[in-house]
């Protein structure tokens, strides 16, 4: 949750593949070791997939580690309805998607002025926002806590008239705590952009946001989109702030209410397996359009280059 | 630059830098003031009373899980250290020798990353619940007379846990690693293989070195990632029975009936000290960095 390499990789130009002299036993090796490694890594997900899809009075009678004699979805349905996950996930929409915007918004104010101008603080601030993003969160969450109980927000924010305990709060805080991250990737990015498009619009006179809004933001594209997949995955997945902030059960996000399903769920593994599945699709989804972002931005780098 | 133009700059910075130093840095401040009195939240701001460093002989002479929270916590990045962070590039320096179904298997390995370690927590209780669970059946310690209580016995659970946790972050530095890999010099590479270095030496000669600043980078996720670690005990089972980590000492004494303000922020404060080093280490190479552009 720190530095995404990854992401600033994504943007620079793909490296041609070198022709290596590989010994054929090395090779065999590697096959063999990435084999057995993945194998073990993805058992897990594999036998948490294997509970969920085989019926409860079937597990119970042969245990789980058995051969499958029905497979079914009835536990999604199941746990879907019965957790009234829809709900949970609406939760974490609220909180997730304006998150996300805010972050990028703010973030890419701050780099593109630290991109842009030489003011003399701008190592400070680079600091004041980078090193927030690297506090462990229990650091500041004694006094935050009281700071959510004092401050007082319109009720058409909070239906308790508090940041605690409201989608308010936890939007907020994702927020501070993520915009230091994309601060540091994005103001990295937009120093690599060609000074000539924004320098020349600076002759004509335009105006500094026109500069940013129309000029620099739109070549940041890749890189708003790469850190947006990564926020989004962050924030969704968020456990600690939710845990901490939100006292009401029926309004924290999913993944903090996995909790609640645990103990819903205690005495039936399939469901809690199929519950807990359920709140993985949407990060694989996302984790699926990554990937093709990345490929494009490397192939987009290429051509140019 | 115009009038309007110094508005708007000022509101560009302004906005963000108001919330970041309110939210973050104002209670990372206050922590550290409140270490040093007594509140227990009622009554206001009023009702705080200086009691100089009283809280941190409390944590460290007469509060019980204070000393299994920090010995579990240096064992957790001793853990990281010397098991999750070297797997975790050894998996990136073979996918990166681009065999054949090296992106399958990069694809597959990294799906851990994906998944919130809450949910982690509860497919993996799925391998180790005693009964049910996949481990015990495999190797035939799930009868009532010899089950191995993975998460339930105080001896066993945070080696438990652990494995969970290099699950984890052993591919997530496989990532960052790669991608540092990736962006090495090939003709680096090349050149020393032909002068006849091994692949071996041409790894620890010449890529590790020029690797230097993401090895830095990976070196103070590593830390700080085992100073923030909560998520997989809180929801295994609270943090209790030989799960204790400072994280959850710190959340257990604001949250909830009891409010110990002072002696939860004294605990805050052990954790900023030691998060300290990594974060100052990451922003003098960063500003090494930012001086020689």
């Amino acid at each position: 949750m720190t530095t995404a390499m990854p992401v600033l990789e994504a943007t620079a130009p793909p490296h041609t593949p070198v022709q290596r002299h590989k010994v054929p036993a090395g090779r065999i090796g590697a096959h063999i070791f990435l084999a057995i490694a993945t194998v073990l890594w993805i058992t897990p997900i594999v036998w948490a997939i294997y509970t969920s899809l085989r019926p409860y009075n079937e597990t119970s009678k042969y245990g789980y580690l058995s051969f499958p004699r029905h497979l079914t979805f009835s536990n999604f349905t199941t746990a879907w309805t019965q957790a009234d996950m829809i709900h949970y996930f609406w939760n974490s929409v609220m909180i997730t998607v304006p998150a996300v915007i805010i972050a990028l918004l703010f973030a890419s104010c701050v780099a593109f002025v630290l991109a842009r101008f030489n003011f003399w603080f701008n190592i400070p601030l680079l600091i004041i926002f980078t090193a927030a993003n690297l506090l462990p969160q229990q650091v500041i969450i004694t006094p935050l806590y009281r700071i959510y109980l004092t401050i007082h927000v319109p009720h058409a924010i909070s239906s308790n008239g508090l940041l605690y305990d409201s989608y308010a709060g936890l939007v907020v805080i994702n927020t501070a705590f993520q915009v230091g991250f994309c601060v540091f990737v994005l103001s990295n990015y937009m120093k690599s952009i060609p000074h000539e498009i924004s320098e020349a619009a600076l002759i004509d006179g335009a105006p500094v946001w026109t500069r940013y809004w129309k000029l620099t933001l739109p070549l940041c594209r890749p890189a708003l989109a790469a850190l947006a997949t990564l926020l989004t995955t962050w924030i969704y997945n968020d456990f600690f702030w939710a845990i901490a902030l939100i006292s009401t059960g029926n309004k924290r996000p999913i993944t903090s209410a996995l909790a609640n399903l645990q103990g819903q769920f205690f005495v039936n593994q399939n469901l809690l397996a199929a519950g807990a599945l359920i709140t993985a699709v949407p990060t694989l989804l996302v984790y699926v359009i990554l990937q093709k972002q990345f490929i494009a931005g490397l192939s987009l780098g290429s051509s140019k280059g | 630059m115009s009038r309007r133009d110094v508005v708007v700059l000022s509101l560009m910075i302004g906005i963000p830098l108001l919330g970041v130093l309110f939210f973050i840095w104002f209670p990372a401040v206050a922590t550290v003031i409140l270490s040093f009195t007594k509140w227990n939240g009622i009554g206001g701001v009023s009702q705080i009373h200086a009691e100089g460093v009283q809280n941190y002989v409390q944590a460290a002479t007469n509060y019980p899980p204070f000393w299994p929270a920090v010995r579990h916590n240096v064992l957790w990045l001793v853990v990281f250290l010397v098991l999750a962070t070297p797997l975790g590039m050894l998996f990136a320096v073979v996918l990166d020798r681009n065999i054949k179904g090296s992106r399958i298997y990069q694809s597959l390995l990294f799906l851990p990353v994906m998944l919130s370690l809450a949910l982690i927590g509860i497919i993996w209780e799925l391998i180790y619940s005693p009964n049910f669970g996949l481990l015990n059946n495999v190797i035939g310690r799930s009868g009532q007379h010899n089950l191995i209580d993975w998460l339930g016995n105080p001896n066993l659970n945070l080696w438990a846990v652990l494995v969970e946790a290099c699950w984890r972050q052993a591919p997530y530095v496989m990532v960052l690693y790669l991608a540092g890999l990736k962006a090495v010099d090939p003709t680096l590479r090349e050149a020393a293989l032909v002068d006849g270095a091994s692949a071996w030496q041409t790894f620890w000669r010449v890529v590790f070195p020029v690797l230097r600043p993401i090895n830095v980078v990976i070196l103070v996720i590593t830390v700080i990632e085992s100073l923030r670690a909560f998520d997989l005990v809180y929801i295994t089972n609270g943090g209790n029975n030989g799960l204790e980590l400072l994280s959850v000492l710190i959340t257990r004494n604001i949250v909830g009936q009891v409010s110990r303000i002072g002696f939860g922020s004294a605990l805050g404060v052990v954790l900023l000290v030691i998060s300290l080093v990594p974060i100052v280490t990451f922003l003098v190479m960063q500003l090494r960095q930012e001086k020689r552009t």
